[in-house]
This record gives C-alpha cells, structure tokens and sequence, in this order.
C-alpha cells in the first residue's frame, strides 16, 4: 500500500466505526489481510446498516416486488414502473430522520436533495415531492422549532430547484420527541425504453465526478444514521451537510442533457457514504473493476486525507461512467452549466475498488465484499411485553360526551387534525403546472402533459395502530394509501416504502419490524401494488425509548382520462351524501380516545383486505361510469370529521340523519377502515344505487349551504355553522406558530 | 406574435411559460440562454420566474450582470415589449427597468396560493384584453414579493397610472386582508414609464388552463398576442 499512515486497528479504533470485533474479522478474511484505516473507513460505511440493510435484507426478501408493470424493482437508485404512453413512473421514498433533529432546516433540506438526485440519475424528470412527518406535540416549544426548521428546510430545498411538493402527512406522538421523522418522495417520468443505471461497464470507460467540491462534512454520516441518539447527539452537528439546491438545478438540468447525448454508461449519486458507496455499488453490479485518483477530485479544503475525501458526504455531486473517447463531449456539457467536471478514474479488469493518491494505491478492496457480501444478520425477534398489557378500550368507562359541538370544534382544531394549510402553503405546490388536485384532497394528482391522462399519489402511515399490532397496522397503511389513490379516481400500480424503527438489536423491535414487513407484504399483494424499492431507518431510539413502529407507504396510480379525476370535498349543494363501506366500533388508536386523554388502548382496528379491495374496485367502477361528484377515505377522527373535511374547500354545509345500534359517539369517530364518503348528484342517485349493488352503502344526507348538522337516531347531536369549524380547522397551525 | 422566454441557471417557470405560449395558445416561441446576446427577433421577451444564479446575494441580482439582459435592455430601450414574472420582475428591478424593490413578505415566510388581482388599468399591451376593473384569480409563489418603493416614486406610480394590478378579494375589494405579501398600496404589477416593460409578482403561466383551477392568466397572454396598443 503506498502512503497511508499506518493506524494500529485497536479495538477502540474498531468500535468507534460502528463495526464489530467479528464484523472486523470478516474485513480480514475477505482482504487476506489487516486493512488501512481508509479500507477500515471504506468498510464501516459500506457495512452500516443504513448502506448494507445488513438487518432487514432477509426480511425485505417477503415482498411482492414483480408485476406486469414493474419496470424496475428494488436494488437501484428508485423504482419505475410502466404507465403507458411509452413513459415510466420513476419514485422512491427515503427518510432523512437523524439529520434532521440534529439541524431541522439542513436535515430536512439534503433529505429532499438526495431522493431528487435518486430519481434523475434514473434518467428521470422529477415532477413531484411529498413528506410524511412525524414529531413530538406542539405544546413543546422543541417541538415546534423542529417543525418550523424542517419544512423550512423542504420549502427552500423544493422551491428553489422547481419541484412541487404536492402533498403528504403530519403526525404528533410523544415518541417522535427526541426521533423526529422526516420521510421524503419523489417522482418523476421518464421515458419507458431509457431508464438509467446505476452500473458500470467496459473495460476503459471513463469515470465523471460533476458537483460541489468534496469537503469535510457529513464525514461519517451513515454510520450516525445507524446508531442511537444519547443526550450527546447536539454536538454531531458538523455530520449534517449543507445543501445547495441551486447546484442540484444545474445537475438535474445538466445530467438529464449528458444523458441524451448517448455517451452515459452508468450514473450514481454520491448520497450516503459518497464516493465510496458510488463507486463500488456501481463496480459491484456492472461486476467489474473500478479505479479512481483522488488527487483529481474537486477538493474544498486543504489537505484532506484519503480517508476524508472517501468518506465525505458534500451534497450535490454525481458519478458518471462515459464511454471512452466521449469525455471531453460531455464535459463540454457540464462547464456550459457552470459545473465542475473532471475524469477521476476508470473502468478497469477485475472486481476490485482500487483507490489512488497521486498514483499511490492507498486502498484496494473487491467490491462485492463492500456490496453484495456485506454481513447478513437474522436478528432474534420477540414479542414486545407492551402487547400483553395493553389497555382494552371497552373496558374503559367514559361517558358519552354531553355537547358534541364543542368536541368538534376541539377535535378540528387539534394539531392532529386541523388543515395543514400553513404548511403547504409555505411549498411550491404548483410549479411545473400539473398539479390538477391540490393539496388539501386524498391524493396529489399530476398530469402528465401530452397526453390525457396523469398520476396519483399518496403517503400514509399510522403509527399509533402499528403499535398496536405492526402487522395490522401495517395491512392498514397500505389499504389506505390505495384507498387515498382510488379517491382521486386512480388505480394504484406500485408502492415504495419507508420503515422506520427503533434498534434492530433489539429483539421487540424486531419483532415489530417483522411483522410489519408481512403486513405490507401481504396487503400489496391483495391491492397488486409491487414494492419497487424504498428505505429502512433503523435506530430511531433516544436514551434506550424507541419510536413507534413507523412504516410509511407511498402508493401510484393512474388515472387514463384526468377529467375524470376526484377531488375529496364536495361540489354542489343539493348532492346526495353516501358512506361506502360499513361503520363498527373500532376506537383502539383512534384520535377521538387520544383527545379525550385516555391512554393508548387497543385493539388496532381490523381491515378485511378482500373486502377493501372490494370496495375500491367499487369506487373505481363508479368514478368511471360518471356517478361520484366527491370521494374521501374516512380515517382519523373518523365519519365525522371526514364529513367536515368534504364541507371545507367550498364552504357547504351538510345536514345528515343516520340510524344506528353503536353508541353515537362510538360511530361518529370509530376509526373503522374501508370506508369512503361519497357524494352523488341527485338526478344520478338510481343509477349510482344500481351501480353500488354488492358494496355496503347507507346514506347520510345532503350537501346544504351552511349549517353542519349531524342527528343520529332522531336526535340532533352536532348543529353549528360550517365557517365556525372551518375556523379552527384553518387557523389552529398559524396559532401556534405566528403569535 | 414571437415570443422568447430567457433561461437563467436556476430559471424553474421556463418550461411553464412556454407550455402556455407553445403548446396552449400557439405562438411561435424560442428559449434565450442567458449566455446569449441574440433575442433572435422576437417581439415580446419573457423573464420567467425561478431562482436566479440561486437568488443568492440578492434576488434577481446576479443575473443582471448576464449578457442577454444587456440585450433585454436594448430591446425595451426600442420600446419593445418585456415581462417578468416574479423572478423576472425582481430582475427586471435589479436592472433598473422596473421601479421598486422587493422586501421579504411581511410575514416572512414563502407564500404559495392563489389570490385575487385587480386590473386597475387596461389601457396597456399587457391588459387590453381584461375590462377594466376585471379581477383575475392568479396563483403567487415567492419569498421576496413585498414591492417597497419610496413616497415620491409611489405617487408617480399612481399618478402615471403604471400600476396595472393590484391584490384585492373575489369581488375586487383592495384592502389589507388581500393582501398577501405586505405590498405597498397593495401592489402586484407595474410597468416602466413609457409602459412597454411589465414586472409582475403572480404568475400567469400557472392559470392558463381549466385544469389548473383557472384560466385567467390567459387575458395578459391574449393581450400580447392581439397586439392593441402597439
């Protein structure tokens, strides 16, 4: 090995890169060897958990991840799947959860930068972002500040290089205090028979390296995503990196230009573990050699060593394989964007990583053994001991509440609740002119210019039914994305998922994160929504207290004809107002028990997947045959505050009469899933009760002009104008954050 | 009508702008790389909105040092027609063709939504399409979109009749309510004095189709494209 200062590898040495006494073993047994400390660099990036999914490959292993449209399955830099018309659907959902409580503004702000990057170095446009958030309550001062630095972070980010953030999800629980999670997608198109990979191959082609200048920041990222927070973790700040959406604007615009010109090979982000998980995941799948001087790398600080410059994770930079002889073509295209550019090795014989300074070998590792032969644990899973303890919410005793509508106005505007309007706002949600549903309804819809169709798209989670029972709470979040999806008036065609959890090497969590993935396994396959990749984010747990069990599913559909899309809310007063699907009892999780301060009971409410897929087939079938004015999912907070959700974007009011043997606080919030509030013109009412024949319906009412009024069994519970609910809905986040 | 959008490293409306001019009204249309200095004949140059260089600095004020802005320059300079849209009006103040300057929004935060313009003049290239008096529902999206000048200029503004719109509610009332960025007297749009240069904060390229939500952006459009007034 040439100049590398030889480091003694003691076990301390060892430990403090994340690795184990055996893992360390194994490094030995593969190089034949005692490596360098940049190989033992190279090497704990690679194995973190956060590169190497080291606890979950076996797991991941049970998704569905195959079907007639999937284009592109997990394994590369996002998933794509056919959408007709010769394009492709190219999305992918990624968390950036560590980061962004350490530095909310930056955290957030790379998170979007990075699954951006993942999507054009598919060859993709990226024509849409969404989040799903989750935090601690706001009634901490904490807890808003991070809030305020992490869509700060996702607005400057997203506005600044022109991608709508179109919609997605915020929750509060206790858990997420100290594990802030901040969940980001994207989605882009490109055209079917030109997806990009992330690949290299022949023997002589040029390696690219276009972007920011490699400094010392974010050294050691990865490994911070795969260990615990402790009351330290404040003073990780410099392992956050800086973003530049600027730069990336230049990148998306200039790689999407180097791509037409036919002379990119391959192409990687430098995202997590930057130069070292770019090149040797591009050396590993092409299976060929790969080497590289890093003297030639655009460098922002003075002598920095082999080690920093391998493992520094400096945003916006990309990684390109060029056909040989065609450098100088493409770097002429990135200096026309202002963009540094330089050759920094090449595709070479063999399977080796071989790193060079000033033509001194300073590592050289086979990059499988950073790759594919990273360690594999089947981690022992138990039972957590919460679950034999949970409460039962029917053995609690609470009465009935005695003036329901100030529980309404109450429950409109908690933070759990009320309209995210200060939120999205605070996002470009219309730049690129296809945004054709707004934020504010079940799903972001997207037209795909050129044509007469577009896309939907939906992210959910719920938490607090994952705790509960993480298979089911799982099956739960897939239905209801699908469910957001066919609202829209979509039919949902692939899935990417986001599964966050505490500690792997915890047996409960792993448990949960078990059952989890076989709840979502098990659900897409019944909605035939493949997995085309997605993100695990393990160690979101502060002083030994894990977050809940946390998967996030993003789904996409499509809608052929986007004049027959749906909005949620209603459209006309003097329409007819239907549920489908039947209500129960289900208050275990609910938001109604939540606000009323009882503790977290069981049991998480039970979906009957065949029945669900029923149901949206149903809907779909409807949308099609032109019945349904509005469509939107009953979730939390349950029938009624879905009913006030449809009266808000036009300021209906609604008068409603039901009939019903549950208790009326029971039925107006169970969280019961399957169910979609529906509104039908009145002329169109026979022919929508012939075509529901085989579904559960009842009707509700109809939409009026201003009065909220909700009777059940005869006996007027809710009477109050709309606009003083619309109030509190609209206004409760601007409270909190703008006095 | 020939229109020609000018791309700036960090323009992101560009794509938008010329969807509308192309593919929704039409017209014959180029882009104008900010590194050029030829505006290849066109009649009507469009600064669409975006970020700039980054809005580093300052918005709009990189790119005012570009070679195709001395162009734009000499262009207006002809009396020929020049619009900016929100990056593009900031640049365009950055330029010196515009009055004004842009602050923070007053409630310091990026604001994006739709809202309601009143048109105050339409005795203009830009407006002769509209009824005076027409309000337009027009989507905003900026950072820096609260328009300050001082009392003097303001009165000449006035009193030379250069502001063409105005924020106001659905049924055109101007007040501070609709105001959704702390302008000065509730500004949204202004031309130069001789009226051949119009900066405008909402963007109109976002309204120009149904499905969009509203087509009104397509009055300044159509104004341009029926040519009265010039």
């Amino acid at each position: 090995m040439g100049n590398t200062t030889k480091v003694e590898m003691t076990l301390d040495l060892i430990e403090r890169h994340g690795l184990t006494p055996q893992e360390y073993q194994q490094i030995k047994k593969r190089l034949g060897r005692e490596p360098n400390l940049t190989e033992l660099g190279i090497f704990s990036v690679m194995w973190s958990e956060h590169c190497s999914y080291k606890s979950s490959r076996s797991h991941l292993k049970k998704l569905p991840t195959e079907g007639p449209s999937v284009l592109q399955g997990p394994g590369e830099n996002a998933g794509v799947i056919d959408i007709g018309d010769g394009s492709a659907a190219v999305f992918k959902i990624e968390s950036h959860n560590h980061p962004s409580f350490i530095e909310p503004y930056e955290g957030a702000a790379t998170g979007v930068g990075g699954i951006i990057r993942d999507i054009f170095t598919m060859g993709a446009r990226p024509i849409a972002l969404l989040n799903s958030l989750h935090f601690g309550p706001l009634e901490q001062a904490s807890n808003q500040l991070i809030l305020e630095g992490v869509v700060a972070g996702i607005a400057g980010y997203g506005n600044c290089i022109g991608i709508p953030t179109v919609g997605g999800e915020i929750h509060f629980q206790e858990a997420y205090g100290h594990n802030p999670l901040v969940n980001v997608f994207c989605l882009g198109i490109a055209p079917a028979d030109e997806i990009f990979l992330a690949r290299a191959s022949g023997t002589g082609n040029s390696l690219i390296y276009v972007g920011a200048k490699t400094g010392r920041d974010g050294i050691h990222g990865v490994t911070m995503a795969s260990e615990e927070f402790r009351e330290d973790s404040e003073s990780k700040r410099p392992n956050v990196q800086v973003g530049d959406p600027f730069l990336e604007k230049l990148l998306l615009e200039a790689c999407l230009e180097a791509m037409q010109t036919g002379a990119v090979v391959g192409i990687q982000d430098m995202g997590g573990a930057g130069l070292t998980c770019s090149t040797c995941e591009m050396g590993s799948r092409g299976k060929v050699g790969i080497a590289i001087e890093l003297a030639r790398v655009p460098q922002r600080e003075e002598k920095m060593t082999p080690y920093e410059i391998m493992l520094s994770e400096s945003q916006e930079r990309m990684l390109l394989v060029v056909e040989k002889g065609r450098q100088e073509e493409v770097l002429q295209l990135f200096r026309k964007w202002d963009l540094d550019a330089v050759v920094i090795g090449e595709v070479c014989e063999g399977r080796n990583l071989t790193v060079y300074q000033e033509g001194h070998k300073i590592a050289e590792i086979p990059n499988s053994a950073l790759d594919d032969e990273a360690p594999l644990y089947d981690r022992p899973a138990l039972k957590p001991h919460y679950l034999a303890q949970l409460p039962r919410w029917q053995d609690l005793d609470f009465p009935e509440p005695s003036d329901y509508n100030t529980l309404i106005l109450e429950m409109a505007g908690s933070p759990q609740l009320c309209s995210r309007r200060w939120v999205y706002q605070q996002y470009d949600h219309m730049v690129r002119t296809n945004t054709a549903i707004l934020p504010g309804s079940d799903g972001a819809v997207l037209r795909l210019k050129g044509t007469s169709g577009g896309l939907a798209v939906s992210l959910d989670g719920n938490s607090r039914y994952c705790y509960l029972d993480p298979r089911m709470g799982a099956m739960l979040a897939v239905a209801e994305s699908c469910r957001n999806v066919v609202c829209c008036g979509a039919r949902p065609l692939g899935a990417t998922n986001c599964l966050n959890f505490g500690s792997p090497e915890n047996p409960e969590v792993m448990w949960q994160f078990i059952q989890t993935v076989e709840g979502i396994a098990r659900a897409c396959e019944v909605f035939s929504t493949p997995v085309t990749g997605g993100n695990v984010s393990f160690y979101n747990e502060t002083n030994g207290t894990a977050i809940f069990p946390t998967p996030v599913l993003g789904i996409v559909g499509k809608i052929d004809d986007l004049q027959k899309r749906r909005e949620s809310y209603f459209q006309n007063p003097g329409d007819q107002v239907y549920l489908l699907g039947e209500t129960r009892a289900e208050l275990g999780g609910s938001v109604y028990l939540e606000h009323l301060g009882l503790p977290l009971c069981g049991p998480c409410p039970a979906i009957d997947l065949a029945q669900e897929k029923a149901l949206q087939e149903g809907l779909l079938d409807l949308i099609d045959q032109g019945l349904i004015e509005s469509a939107h999912d009953v979730s939390q907070g349950g029938l009624v505050l879905a009913l006030a959700e449809c009266c808000f974007a036009r300021k209906f009011g609604l008068h409603i009469e039901v009939s019903t043997a549950l208790r009326p606080d029971h039925y107006l919030f169970s969280e019961a899933p399957s169910r979609i509030v529906v509104s039908v013109k009145k002329e169109r009412e026979s022919k929508f009760l012939e075509g529901v024949s085989g579904l559960s319906v009842s009707k509700l009412g109809e939409v009026m002009n201003q009065s909220f009024q909700v009777s059940v069994n005869e006996q007027t519970l809710i009477s109050i104008p709309i606009e003083s609910i619309l109030q509190v809905w609209n206004s409760s986040l601007e409270e909190i954050f703008e006095r | 009508m020939k229109f020609g959008v000018v791309v700036f490293p960090g323009s992101n409306c560009d794509h938008d702008t010329f969807h509308v001019l192309k593919s929704v009204l039409g017209q014959e249309t180029v882009f104008l790389w900010h590194q050029d200095s030829d505006l290849q004949d066109v009649d009507t140059v469009i600064i669409p909105g975006g970020f700039s260089y980054g809005d580093y600095l300052r918005s709009g004020a990189i790119a005012k040092f570009s070679p195709i802005l001395e162009s734009v320059r000499r262009h207006a300079g002809q009396g020929k027609l020049v619009v900016g849209i929100c990056n593009g009006f900031q640049i365009l103040q950055e330029s010196g063709l515009l009055p004004g300057v842009m602050l923070r929004n007053a409630g310091l935060k990026f604001v994006c939504r739709h809202i309601y313009l009143l048109t105050e003049n339409n005795q203009t290239p830009f407006t002769a399409a509209c009824q005076k008096g027409q309000v337009l529902k027009i989507p905003i999206a900026h950072n820096d979109g609260n328009f300050f000048i001082s009392p003097e200029e303001l009165a000449k503004l006035e009193e030379n009749q250069q502001i063409l719109f105005r924020y106001s509610d659905a049924q055109g009332h101007v007040s501070p309510a609709a105001n959704p960025n702390g302008s000065l007297h509730n500004i949204a749009g202004v031309t130069n004095r001789r009226g051949n240069v119009l900066g405008l904060m909402p963007h109109p390229e976002r309204a120009s189709e149904a499905l969009l939500g509203s087509q009104d952006g397509r009055f300044i459009f159509q104004s341009l494209i029926n040519g009265k007034y010039h």
